[in-house]
């Protein structure tokens, strides 16, 4: 399935190599028992999880994650910085890495994260040795704040959360991979293998996806459909697109704008 | 944190010649469809194998110029303190080894020659001084900005490289906007071209326009001398510090400024002309790698010159111009630092501007601390 | 005595340590973190950890989660 050439691009995070570029999530499934295969289909080696209060005869879901993945927990529920930095603690304590997705939300209708608050938290955090991964609305300025503050990657949102409404957030993502140097890991809003591949053409470093996996009739087969996908569109972003030639365009005998050179 | 001599190390010669021998019809017309152009596409704008296409690379040109500049084009003007130097740089007129008679202004001066600029109806000025620390000080320059300022919306200034403390008193003084010609970016060639005084210090001013950023100066302009090194080396190494600048400081509005070496006092001869066909290629390549930065024409190139190449992506370009020091409020004043090639007046330069359909901006940006303060 | 367990108050045997909790919840003491009175103890400190009347316990662990 792949060639030599994708062996040699790994995307290199926090420290590590990483040769699958597309992250999966853990949430939303009807039965956490698919999540292995799901796993498996798609060649993801990121899996991200929450972190919540134990309630009386609830298993959490790591006896479900491969043991060779790397986990990705997310400070999701925390509404300010410092509800980050807590959830990122305890996350750490549990002993599977120093990695942390950060989350902030305190707008629970349409769940967009809070670009300042994020900032803080990465801040924070990086202080404390995390490998800082921001989720946030594809902004300019929160993106260099994070990346000043020390982040690992930058992981601006397609559309919003659970929407499986595409890549909403095209011209300011292709911003971010302009002007960033961190690693952009598309997150959120991508509903099918072609909106990953989109944006992986455009030089994304990465895609996460959860809810188009987990909401699909037959999880497994999409898992592998993302991992193709976002596999084709880093393939594609290698190997530089031809130009786009307008129907218009051809031979052109006189040069209005250069004939002046004689 | 990288420096751009950093970075330009990570682009050798070897490096260059290989963007620029691989550079085909494709990679050319993928450079001039695409948005983001990344420095291997500048390179490859650059190459012999796109002069086929500069037709396309100056429409492409024209219509990102126009997207974010309009039918506008600014006009400033040189106001040469001293002729001063300590320098020998071969090339130049104002050098140390030249014999002639030099001229230093004094605050007074220098304010007499800005009010006759400013009658011109100038607004931008750029002061000039050869390099000279002890006569033309950091603290000379910045008592003749300060003197000068009430007479201008923005002052520039085109002079030896000064320490991070120094530019901080320039800003301090009204300058909001440095330029800095780093003449060659080819280490080797730049000892050779610069054979004595402190201008011989390559890493000191390549980093110049760092130092300046960091005092929170609103521009910064960057530039080669053009004829100097083979033309791909010098106008990608520019391309790139320009590009390089703008990722680390995203405040700070950049331009490049294209001059092509003139004669002067002085018998240098030109080591590597730059014909007009690859000036022009070297505008619309800059124009497409760098959509929103600013570009300079002097008055090195003439006015059939600079009335073509606006439209293609210069932005920037003088009117009214004397290169002596004290050449517009005393008559006989002596020779410039180099022969004009375009004497247009202010208003002719207008009025030329107009027939091909662009307006003349004469103030762009005013300090808003100054104006608040009137 | 009472203590607070993830916002609950649940009635305890004197000198109960954080294990004991575990048990009573069915949990795997690898897969679960816990907060004693707002610090976090090392899952090797979990018998060791002695609980007195009104300490505040959080036990948490990794849930599904995009």
């Amino acid at each position: 399935m792949s060639c030599e050439a994708e062996k040699t691009d790994p995307l290199l995070l926090g420290g590590v190599a990483l040769e699958s570029r597309l992250f999966i999530g853990t949430g939303k499934y009807g039965a956490d028992s698919l999540i292995p295969s799901v796993a498996e289909a798609s060649g993801a080696q990121v899996i991200t999880v929450a972190m919540r209060r134990v309630e009386k005869g609830q298993q959490g879901i790591t006896a479900h994650i491969p043991k060779t993945m790397r986990l990705l927990p997310n400070t999701s529920g925390a509404r300010t910085a410092g509800e980050a930095v807590r959830l990122a603690r305890l996350a750490r304590a549990a002993g599977c890495g120093d990695w942390i997705k950060i989350e902030v939300i305190a707008d629970s209708r349409y769940l967009l994260p809070d670009g300042y608050q994020t900032a803080k938290a990465v801040e924070m955090l990086v202080r404390e040795g995390f490998t800082a991964l921001p989720y946030i609305n594809p902004d300019l300025y929160v993106a260099r704040d994070c990346e000043q503050a020390g982040a690992a990657a930058i992981m601006p949102l397609g559309a919003p959360i659970g929407t499986n409404r595409g890549l909403r957030t095209r011209e300011m993502i292709a911003i971010l991979i302009e002007e960033t140097d961190l690693p952009i890991v598309v997150d959120a809003g991508i509903g099918r293998p072609s909106q990953a591949c989109e944006a992986m053409e455009m030089g994304a470093a990465a895609c996460l996806v959860n809810t188009a996996i987990a909401s699909a009739d037959d999880p497994v087969r999409m898992a592998a459909a993302f991992g193709r996908a976002v596999q084709a569109g880093r393939n594609a972003w290698l190997a530089g697109a031809g130009a786009v030639k307008a129907s218009g365009d051809g031979a052109e005998a006189s040069s209005p704008l250069t004939g002046f050179l004689r | 944190m990288e420096t751009f001599q950093d970075f330009l190390q990570k682009w050798p010669f070897e490096r260059r010649e290989k963007g620029l021998a691989d550079a085909a019809s494709e990679s050319i017309a993928r450079a001039l469809a695409g948005e983001n152009l990344q420095p291997k596409d500048f390179l490859a704008l650059l190459s012999p194998a796109a002069l086929p296409h500069l037709e396309d690379m100056a429409r492409r040109a024209r219509d990102l110029t126009l997207r974010y500049f309009g039918r506008a084009v600014q006009l400033f003007t040189p106001l040469y303190l001293s002729d001063v130097c300590t320098n020998r740089c071969r090339y130049c007129g104002f050098n140390a080894g030249n014999k002639r008679k030099r001229r230093h202004l004094t605050v007074e001066d220098a304010f007499a020659e800005a009010e006759a600029i400013a009658g011109m109806g100038l607004q931008h000025i750029i002061l000039l001084t050869g390099d000279a620390r002890k006569l033309s000080s950091p603290e000379y320059i910045a008592s003749a900005a300060r003197r000068i300022k009430p007479l201008f919306a923005s002052i520039g200034i085109e002079v030896y490289s000064l320490t991070e403390k120094e530019y901080a008193l320039m800003t301090g003084s009204g300058v909001d906007c440095m330029t800095m010609f780093q003449e060659t970016y080819t280490p080797e060639l730049y000892l050779s071209l610069h054979p004595a005084g402190p201008k011989r210090d390559y890493a000191f001013r390549l980093a110049a326009p760092e130092r300046a950023a960091r005092t929170g100066i609103r521009a910064l302009g960057v530039g080669a001398l053009l004829g100097l090194e083979r033309f791909e080396m010098d106008a990608f190494a520019t391309g790139l510090h320009a590009w390089w600048l703008q990722r680390r400081f995203p405040g700070v509005d950049i331009s490049v400024s294209v001059p092509r070496i003139r004669p002067h006092e002085g018998d240098f001869e030109t080591p590597q002309e730059v014909d007009d066909r690859r000036f022009v290629q070297y505008i619309t390549a800059l124009r497409c790698f760098l959509p929103r930065v600013g570009i300079t024409c002097s008055t090195r190139e003439n006015a059939f010159m600079r009335d073509h190449i606006v439209p293609l992506g210069v932005t920037r370009i003088s009117a009214g111009v004397s290169t002596a020091v004290g050449g517009r409020a005393s008559a006989g004043s002596a020779d410039g630092q180099f022969e004009i090639a375009d004497h247009r007046s202010v208003r002719e330069v207008t009025a030329d501007m107009a027939k091909i359909g662009y307006q003349v901006v004469i103030k762009d940006w005013e300090d808003p601390a100054e104006t608040a303060a009137c | 005595m009472n203590v607070t367990i993830n916002g609950k108050t649940e009635a305890l045997p004197e000198n109960a340590n954080l294990a004991a909790i575990l048990t009573m919840y069915d949990c795997q003491p690898k897969t679960v973190v816990m907060e004693h009175n707002g610090n976090i103890v090392p899952m090797e400190a979990f018998a060791k950890t002695v609980l007195c009347d009104g300490d505040h316990i959080e036990m948490v662990h990794f849930v599904g989660g995009g």
